[in-house]
């Protein structure tokens, strides 16, 4: 018999691994947290499909922010990093095909955007966005320099990790997920309010990207690996055998 | 030692974070790439069935109109089915996709989708469900993602025998989760994070 194919609804969210919505220490999100309780429902089929992005949409330098954005000839400042990994689901499957966008402050931790406030000075060939869709195996890779910490006004000197903002499309609209990669050995780690929202050092963990040598490009970039997981779909022999059969 | 669960944990959420438009939808913000923004467009050609439009703001607790959330939004087409590669019940609209991403108006907030009205898609257990539009909706201080659905006031009938708004609890929160049909033709549907006409969120 072949091996059973998970096609049933995807497995509840764990809301006690999941931040919650108010988290007082990261001010911003007590006026944007809903109080009533969620509605919880079993997935139906306007949350188990979601749209398909082909990797015809890509372009050659769509995975690689050291040079999208940059004059030709010219490359963007900063330490050169590869930040590669898989995406997988709860049941350890990777997930192919998946949506994968990713954005990020300059090496001097500078946004391109003109709500930007912080005095660190832009990168004229850093625009600071760039996409991928995963391989069959859920891999996926791009090349970025490594974003520097910035400061953000929440306490009156809370300074972000560096990090990676992350976008995942899965196979589901239950699948949908954003997050922030954070490099290993960052001390800012463990003084942020957004990390802090987190509930445990495992999910901190989870979320925290290492130096991965076997990667690193000699004389050229380090590399360091993330990996994420999306929701899985029950595994459901049984579950659309008609009563009777 | 018991046995393990061999199973992995969701990737725990962050926030979207201020900036999830240069991500998302970065020639929104003026950095030009990729040839456009995806989502912009729900339409690739000529589609089927009733062509509407949804308009609306994400508030803050205050009344605040948020400008730095990203809205998606994802539904059947006229007849009910996915453009999606997990749809078996059939071909959908070659010209839909279904999917739709706004980083609303720079200045207002306002969201605006181009969409179809959706037909109706069943239930788990066979039931039909009132036609409906699930939503996404991330921004800085929103530390998970919340999903929510819009309904349509003008579908009375269907979302009476609906399978999840019939088991809401709070009966008066269900115009929360229903588009209006505004004076200039198109469908308002405003989320409420917080406060006396908090939207109903869906753990699902
Ligand atoms: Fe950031």
């Amino acid at each position: 018999m072949s091996p059973i194919k998970p096609t049933g609804g995807f497995i509840p969210r764990d809301r006690n691994w999941q931040p919650d919505a108010l988290t007082p220490p990261y001010k911003t999100s007590i006026k944007r947290s809903p109080q009533a309780a969620l509605l919880s429902f079993p997935t139906t089929l306007s949350e188990e499909t979601s749209p398909v992005f082909g990797h015809n949409i890509l372009g050659e330098l769509d995975n690689d922010l050291i040079l999208n954005y940059a004059k030709p000839g010219e490359s963007a400042i900063g330490p050169r990093i590869i930040v590669h990994g898989r995406v997988l689901d709860e049941n350890g499957r990777g997930v192919p095909n998946a949506l994968v966008e990713f954005w990020q402050a300059n090496a001097g931790g500078r946004y391109r955007h003109k709500k930007e406030a912080y005095q660190a000075a832009l990168d004229p060939n850093f625009g600071g966005c760039g996409r991928t869709i995963t391989a069959e195996d859920g891999s996926y890779e791009f090349r970025t320099i490594q974003p520097g910490p910035y400061p953000w006004p929440n306490g009156m000197n809370d300074w972000r990790p560096a990090h990676i903002h992350f976008s995942v499309f899965g196979h589901g609209f239950a699948q949908r997920l954003i997050t922030q990669m954070y490099f290993e050995g960052d001390p800012h780690i463990k003084l942020c309010p957004i990390v802090g929202v987190l509930k445990s050092q495992e999910a901190v963990d989870a979320l925290t990207a290492l130096l991965d040598m076997n990667r690193t490009v000699p004389m050229d970039s380090r590399a360091y690996k993330f990996d994420m997981v999306l929701r899985g779909r029950r595994q459901t022999y049984f579950e659309n055998r008609k009563e009777g059969l | 030692m018991t046995q393990r669960l061999d199973y992995l944990k969701e990737s725990p959420s962050q926030t979207a974070g201020p900036y999830v438009h240069i991500g998302c939808t970065p020639n929104f913000t003026g950095i030009e790439i990729y040839g456009g923004d995806l989502g912009t467009s729900m339409k690739t050609g000529p589609v089927k069935g009733e062509e509407i439009t949804i308009k609306g703001v994400v508030y803050d607790g205050t009344g605040t109109p948020l400008r730095d959330a990203m809205v998606e939004i994802w539904q059947p087409d006229a007849a009910g089915l996915f453009a999606s590669a997990n749809e078996t019940r059939g071909q959908a609209d070659p010209n839909f996709t279904g999917w739709g991403r706004s980083p609303g108006d720079m200045n207002t907030g306002e969201f605006t989708f181009e969409t179809v009205k959706p037909g109706a898609v069943p239930f788990p257990d066979g039931r039909m469900q009132a036609p409906h539009i699930t939503v996404w909706i991330v921004a800085r201080g929103i530390n998970l993602g919340l999903h929510t659905r819009i309904y349509f006031a003008d579908e009375a009938d269907a979302n009476a025998a609906d399978p999840i708004l019939t088991r809401i609890e709070h009966q008066n929160r269900i115009p929360t989760l229903l588009a209006e049909k505004s004076a200039d033709g198109s469908y308002r549907f405003d989320i409420h994070l917080q406060g006396p006409k908090e939207t109903i969120f869906f753990d699902i």
